[in-house]
């Protein structure tokens, strides 16, 4: 069983308007050194193989096909 | 011409979208479940209808872009078949890559359900021949996701192959849409996406029926 993490963030230069949201309620509880807020998605997965090398190539066709809109979101795989 | 409808679990609008197209077409759509994996030889026009598939998991469409189903519209659609996604449905093709770009959550970060004022961006479409380009519609939106975006190559093609269709006037732009864009067509000319809902305005029960010309033309019932 390999357990792995996809990690799921908005393209530079893509509006995010529920970070700019978030970034504004931090600066409301007196965090005032907040420079930008982007916000995110984090998928914990568990395969069934044992092979790293075959878990990080299936992870990477799961994100491009389903867990990330290639368009306006990049992804990183993590085999932890 | 003969119309279906699709179905997913948590789509809320279909009623509303089989009743347009009965009303408009004279019949009543075939209707086709998400797990079918055909759509009768017959059908000349597609419809996606709104609501909230899956609940709205992962991303709006995200889910239903990749069920059975949409196969089957795919090769529909590439076929030559008109296919209209309405709201969530516009949101399951820009999912299913059937349309470019991407919709984001609206930049007020609030639902919307109000009135919006479309231009008619053009109206050589398939879709949109039974208006003029430039002429001003009513029609209603509902969506919390409707932010059309596009990376600057892909927005700068589809404005200059006119496959923008319909644009928010920009006083009642209501998500942020890059452009004012509301509604494109593919490249082919076939498949529509559009935030507002012209089922809702067809008939004088609604309050007038600014989006009826549109089914009209895409059951071809209107001269292009």
């Amino acid at each position: 069983m390999i357990k792995a993490r996809v990690t799921v963030t908005l393209k530079s230069g893509v509006l995010d308007p529920q970070g700019k949201a978030i970034e504004h309620a931090l600066d409301g509880l007196g965090f005032s050194g907040v420079g930008q807020v982007r916000q995110g998605k984090v998928f914990d997965i568990a395969l069934e193989t044992s092979d790293p090398a075959k878990a990080e190539a299936e992870l990477r066709d799961m994100a491009a096909r389903l867990l990330a809109n290639t368009v306006i979101e990049d992804f990183s795989v993590e085999v932890l | 011409m003969k119309a279906a409808v699709i179905l997913l679990p948590g789509l809320n609008r279909d009623r509303d979208m089989i009743a347009a197209l009965t009303k408009i077409s004279g019949r009543a759509p075939q209707t086709v479940w998400q797990t079918e994996t055909s759509i009768d030889d017959d059908v000349d026009l597609i419809v996606i209808p709104g609501g909230f598939s899956y609940g709205d998991y992962l991303r709006c469409g995200a889910i239903a872009a990749r069920m059975p189903v949409m196969r089957a519209v795919k090769e529909k659609a590439e076929q030559g078949t008109r296919v209209i996604g309405v709201c969530n449905g516009f949101q399951i093709l820009v999912e299913a890559g059937m349309l470019p770009g991407a919709l984001m959550r609206n930049a007020s970060l609030k639902f919307v359900c109000r009135e919006v004022r479309l231009e008619v961006a053009n109206a050589e479409t398939a879709f949109t021949s039974g208006y003029t380009t430039g002429q001003i519609i009513r029609c209603p939106v509902a969506h919390h996701d409707g932010n059309y975006f596009a990376d600057p190559d892909t927005l700068a093609g589809i404005e200059a192959s006119g496959q923008v269709a319909f644009r928010y006037t920009a006083d009642t732009n209501p998500n942020g849409s890059v452009n004012n864009i509301a509604g494109i067509v593919n490249s082919a000319g076939n498949v529509l996406g559009m935030m507002p809902h012209p089922e809702n305005l067809i008939e004088a029960a609604h309050g007038g029926a600014d989006g009826r010309a549109l089914f009209e033309a895409a059951l071809g019932l209107v001269d292009a």
